[in-house]
């Protein structure tokens, strides 16, 4: 049968996009269905705008801090729209940005809602057209990238209204800061809320169900972190459930247990950010027989659904639900296709989180690490005694490594402190190598850098570190 | 000039080999069609003439060194009368190991399809820099396994862990260490392979015995039975034939052969009948593979030869289409040669069904190992007098019990079976076999 194209990718996210670059690239008639804005969730309404409200917050934090610097200024304050404006600006150029990189590489976009019908060599897409009218493609491989949405539980509350309850979309374009803020999960997304409204002087609390926040991050991390964000007010239930959430004249009612204790926790406005759920809905996969499990279609390594010539790649084929992740995913699957042998398929995913202190990991926590039977061997590295971090005067946080006692091999990598999303991509490059703690003892890391704390969390897992 | 010997290719499918032994030293001359060196691969060995004429100036690869890529340089001979030119390079590269141009009269069956598929790369020559992780280097120590006998999954042919966690004992380095350093730590994924625990820890003490080093084919021997032995799903069946009237016409036949000088032997009508049987039940002549089941064009018969230091398995190919005067000259031949480490290893390579024979041993019955990928083996005892049961009375025949080990996942038992009543029914009646 003739094909219209190669490759149909549905969805624009940072998996979708990148996927159809890669497409592109070799060689293979591309295109990308895209039913809102190019770059998705990522570039739109996630990763890139919550960075650049963070980036605004850290700097007014900063300026609380001048005094410790020898400076002054006057009349600290911010204009909260155009905190706003700046995020979505950013936001429109990379949106544009993407627009850009879709012309270089002939991709063809096509804006509508795809849905998927029975057809050979791949299924059939029919594109209901944002302009009107609808497409049929047939193509010879189709990747579905259609990524992920906020969980909700509109059945206790948990569910957006767009005034006093939000999810990460609301949160990104309200009018104003609210004055009491009540952050339903502490994983990345709410704790970034969290930080960024806290630096702007809103007054929160995160409500978090397992015992610690961050529950993802090594245990250490997390209390570091939970006493880091205490310092700068935030307030924690932890181990916390949520029973209702209500709302009142003025504004949320969020009705919690903890430890057999109920309490009520009032807000303006309250943040839900309990996790998320695959986008697989309207898309036509029941008829077609594909297997989704609690909302994310099952994959083989390949991103193969066993369905002839459909793949799924990104958020909407499980987690971890991170943009690099569907990137490499994406990569990976349209390598495979084109009949190439990708060998990146196990290369360790690092998370971040983009609070003030900052948070960053890869590879297994040390309690994961005794789980699979490991002997870890642990190092340590405070930015308190990292000469760099003095100088800056950011000394909190730490460094931790652990590698794998029997061989050497470093198993994972967890930091908290500032700028350390800068800086796992080097653990993660040590990991992908198969480094053990030999490599990383003898790589000379420069100095004055707080990258040494690295290095010396290296030493110190073989009893070596040398500013201690 | 100096003009460098390489390693030769003695297949199309050659990779590397061993360089047995030098028959020339430094400073011999050599003319052209001098033996020069004995290469062994896994199952012959073979000589390598000298091509050129000259003075040998170095002997790049030491004797005994295993692994050696087809196409490296083993030797260096500089043209008679010449100065010996400047010391040969050191083979060893900084650059990345290119795959060896290795001739390719036929291409591969599985050539990729694609605009950049990933070169196949080999086990490197000794010498040459082993690409392989630091994770993959350390587990090899650990576990004592040569990195230069591996071929790297990771990018560019790059050993990395998961080659080393799966690699086989037979893999192990040769040099002096016959057994593992120590109890295995289990793997990091758990799935450590089994650890051979060295004979002193098992109590026997060093000096009590010698060891004789693994060669090339006692290695394919260990490696290639464990695989299929522990990942085969095997069974076996066992059926009798009466022979005396396979032994009559095998007479028969060799009073009309005599003047030829061709003598046929049991195992020759072995042969023909289980080719002609596999012709009749051909679901019996085929391979697992994971794309599906391998269904053979022709029976192409292994035959299992006892040489000194292990086996061979010659193939007589197409047996099928040939006579029995046909395949007792080839089988013999084969036989002869495989004796002498003749064979050419198209000539022992292939085959799609294995017929090994120790009725000389006075064996009644046993099960061989699958040879992989055929879908099965059979195992031919000894014919010998028997008491057998006609209608109600005893009675005596010369019987043969015959043992047809199968691959389930492609010979299920019932089809084993039909093969054999194929057969049985063949060798009870061999005119049929003229049919």
């Amino acid at each position: 049968m003739a094909t219209d194209f190669d490759v149909v990718v549905v969805g624009s996210g940072p998996g979708g996009y990148v996927t159809a670059i890669r497409s592109a690239q070799l060689g293979l008639k591309t295109a990308i269905v895209e039913r809102a804005e190019l770059g998705g969730i990522c570039l739109n309404w996630g990763c890139i705008p919550t960075k650049a409200l963070l980036r605004s917050g850290d700097v007014y934090e900063q300026l609380s801090h001048l005094g410790d610097y020898g400076l002054s200024a006057e009349n600290r304050g911010y204009d909260f729209t155009k905190v706003i404006q700046r995020s979505r600006k950013v936001a429109a150029q990379l949106n544009a940005g993407v627009g850009f990189l879709m012309k270089k590489h002939k991709i063809e976009v096509i804006e509508g809602t795809a849905r998927l019908e029975k057809g050979s060599p791949a299924p059939k897409v029919h594109v209901a057209l944002n302009k009107g009218g609808e497409r049929a493609l047939q193509s010879r491989h189709v990747i579905l990238a259609t990524g992920a949405r906020a969980r909700t539980f509109p059945e206790i509350g948990l569910e957006p209204d767009g005034e006093r309850v939000w999810t990460y979309r609301e949160a990104l374009v309200p009018k104003s800061a609210p004055k009491k803020l009540v952050v339903i999960g502490s994983g990345a997304i709410g704790i970034e809320f969290a930080s960024f409204y806290r630096a702007l002087g809103s007054e929160v609390t995160v409500v978090e169900m397992l015992p610690r926040i961050l529950p993802v991050e090594d245990e250490e991390v997390s209390k570091a972190a939970h006493k880091a964000f205490e310092k700068r007010g935030i307030g924690f239930r932890v181990a916390a459930n949520v029973k209702k959430l209500s709302k009142t004249k003025s504004g949320v009612a969020v009705e919690i247990e903890a430890n057999g204790k109920a309490e009520t926790l009032e807000g303006d406005v309250a943040i839900v950010a309990v996790g998320i759920v695959g986008n697989v809905e309207n898309l036509g996969l029941e008829s077609l027989g594909v297997k989704v499990e609690r909302t994310h279609i099952v994959t083989d390594d390949h991103g193969g659904t066993g369905v002839a010539g459909l793949y799924a790649i990104g958020d909407v084929a499980g987690p971890p639900w991170l943009a690099h992740k569907a990137s490499h995913e994406g990569i990976h699957c349209v390598e495979h296709i084109a009949g190439l042998k990708p060998t990146n398929l196990h290369s360790p995913i690092p998370g971040c989180t983009y609070s003030n202190p900052q948070v960053a990991s890869v590879g297994l926590t040390e309690a994961q690490a005794k789980e699979q039977g490991l002997e870890p061997k642990v190092g340590r590295f405070p930015f308190r005694v990292n000469g760099k971090a003095i100088a800056m005067g950011e000394t909190e946080g730490f460094v931790k490594t652990i590698f794998d006692g029997r061989t050497g091999a470093l198993i994972g990598a967890h930091m908290i402190g500032a700028e350390v999303t800068e800086m796992i991509q080097g653990f993660a490059l040590a990991m992908t190598l198969e480094a053990t703690e030999a490599e990383l003892q003898a790589t000379v890391f420069p100095h004055p850098t707080m990258s040494e704390a690295m290095h010396e969390a290296s030493l110190d897992a073989y009893g070596r570190v040398l500013h201690i | 000039m100096s003009i460098d010997v390489l390693m030769p290719a003695l297949s199309p499918t050659m990779e590397e080999g061993t360089l047995a032994k030098w028959h020339v030293k430094k400073g011999d001359t050599v003319s052209s069609g001098d033996v020069i060196a004995e290469i062994e691969t896994d199952k012959a060995t073979m000589e390598v003439e000298a091509v050129d004429e000259g003075v040998v100036e170095d002997l790049l690869v030491p004797e005994g060194t295993e692994g050696v890529k087809v196409n490296t340089p083993i030797a260096r001979l500089s043209g008679e009368g010449e100065s010996p030119a400047p010391p040969a390079p050191q083979p060893a590269k900084a650059e990345a190991p290119k795959p060896a141009p290795a001739p390719e009269p036929k291409p591969q069956a599985a050539a990729e399809p694609t605009p950049q598929s990933a070169p196949a790369f080999t086990a490197a020559a000794p010498g040459e820099r082993i690409f392989a992780s630091p994770l993959a280097k350390r587990i090899a120590e650990q576990k004592g396994i040569d990195l230069s006998t591996l071929k790297g999954s990771g990018p560019h042919g790059r050993i990395i862990k998961a080659d080393v966690e799966t690699a086989q004992p037979g893999q192990r380095a040769a040099a002096g260490q016959p057994q593992a350093k120590g109890p295995a730590p289990a793997g990091a994924t758990g799935q450590a392979p089994r650890q051979v625990l060295s004979l002193e820890q098992q109590g026997i003490a060093p000096g009590s015995y010698d060891l004789i080093p693994l060669d090339g084919m006692r290695k394919t021997v260990a490696r290639r039975m464990t695989e299929s032995f522990r990942d085969v799903p095997h069974f076996p069946l066992n059926i009798d034939l009466e022979i005396d009237a396979l032994l009559a016409a095998r007479s028969k036949i060799n009073g009309l052969l005599e003047k030829e000088g061709v003598k046929v032997s049991v195992n020759d009508m072995v042969i023909k009948a289980a080719a002609a049987a596999l012709k009749r039940v051909p679901e019996a002549n085929a391979s697992y593979t994971p794309e599906g089941i391998a269904m053979h064009h022709h029976a192409d018969i292994a035959m299992a030869v006892a040489i000194e230091g292990g086996l061979i398995t010659p193939i007589v190919f197409q047996a099928e289409t040939k006579g029995l005067a046909q395949i007792a000259k080839e089988s013999r031949d084969l036989a002869e040669r495989a004796r002498n480490r003749k064979l050419k290893p198209e000539e022992f390579l292939g085959g799609t069904f294995s017929i090994s024979n120790l009725g000389m041993f006075g064996i009644k019955s046993f099960a061989s190992i699958i040879n992989e990928p055929q879908g099965a083996i059979m195992s031919v005892g000894v014919g010998e007098k028997r008491p057998v049961v006609r209608g109600d009375q005893l009675a005596i025949a010369t019987v043969m019990t015959v043992t047809l080990t199968c691959d389930h996942r492609v010979v299920d038992g019932a089809t084993g079976a039909r093969f054999l009543a194929a057969f049985k029914a063949l060798i009870e009646d061999p005119i049929t076999m003229i049919v």
